[in-house]
């Protein structure tokens, strides 16, 4: 898949994101300014983690309406593929590509840490090659990673298999101490009703080499790379 | 020219963790009798718009595309001519 990483003022890791796709497909991803606005060709759009915008107002609330947003719609309304990490789903959930919101942590601390989430499906592009029902660890680094959606929409996400992953203790259960950020029904992705975009707040891009103390992120990088 | 003023508030039923934290710093400095704390934002914007009631409506649409996020919070807005 050709892949494109848009950068926003703000955004910080765009270059690990670049990495990790590079890593797994061979090819480096196109990085794309938040003033451009053709994203013809591109498969795959990556919206990656930081503080875009300083954070000013809401998380991804400026950048939501930056210029390259516009082909962003574009690129899902023809079914294009996108992976928001962290400020990306902030930014995701605030263009209303996806549904309900991220609120500060309930904590109100910054997870800086990791996390263990379960593949709730493993019949989409991003989880082809972890199994259903599988735990991996992933890294937490948000101030405001609380999802938060109507009971409605909620139910909603589930009854169609929406979730596409959770925070749960190492062993795969979700209970609340491994839910730190007090995510509604410990929610840490979702997928768009197409499967084609996943919105996350962990970091999987952070676990993709030994040398980064474990490769638990890859099969997402290899399973978009193999698509 | 008119002043609106918007103020955006978490919608009831949201958790808002800076409310409660303020709620227990009142409570660490003295004050009793604090039984809730919910923390919002105002934005002030000056518009070049002298008709009340349009700027009103300039600055509802203005709260509902970009300041206030309607999934978790409402606004109300006050208009000074």
């Amino acid at each position: 898949m050709k892949s494109a990483i848009i950068v926003f003022p703000g955004i910080n890791r765009e270059r690990d994101m670049a990495i990790a796709l590079a890593q797994s497909s061979g090819q480096a991803p196109r990085m794309v300014w938040h003033k451009e606005t053709d994203l013809s060709g591109v498969d795959l759009v990556v919206i990656p983690g930081g503080f875009s915008f300083g954070d000013y107002l809401r998380c991804g609330a400026m950048a939501a309406h930056s210029p390259v947003m516009r082909a962003v719609h574009e690129h899902v309304a023809r079914g294009g593929y996108v992976l928001g990490v962290c400020n990306g789903f902030q930014i995701l959930t605030e263009a209303g590509i996806l549904p309900g919101a991220l609120l500060r942590n309930a904590s109100l601390r910054f997870l800086s840490m990791n996390c263990h989430l379960r593949v709730e499906r493993s019949d989409t592009v991003f989880t082809g090659q972890y199994q259903k029902g599988q735990t991996f660890r992933a890294v937490m680094a948000h101030g405001d990673g609380n999802y938060f959606a109507s009971d409605a929409t909620l139910d909603r996400l589930e009854a169609e298999n929406l979730v596409a992953l959770r925070y749960v203790s190492p062993a795969g259960d979700v209970v609340p101490e491994a839910n730190l950020n007090g995510s509604a029904r410990s929610i840490a992705g979702i997928y768009s009703p197409n499967l084609r975009v996943l919105g996350l707040m962990p970091h999987p891009e952070d676990l993709v080499d030994p040398l980064m103390g474990g490769t638990d992120g890859k099969p997402l990088f290899d399973a978009l790379a193999a698509a | 020219m008119v002043k609106a003023v918007v103020t955006v508030m978490l919608k009831n039923g949201v958790l808002d963790p800076q409310g409660k934290a303020i709620a227990h710093a009142l409570g660490t400095l003295g004050f009793a009798g604090v039984n809730d704390v919910r923390a919002g934002k105002v934005i002030e914007l000056e518009l070049s718009e002298t008709d009340p009631a349009k700027a009103r409506a300039t600055a509802e649409e203005m709260a509902r595309r970009l300041l206030a996020n309607t999934v978790i919070e409402s606004f109300r807005v006050s208009v000074d001519a």
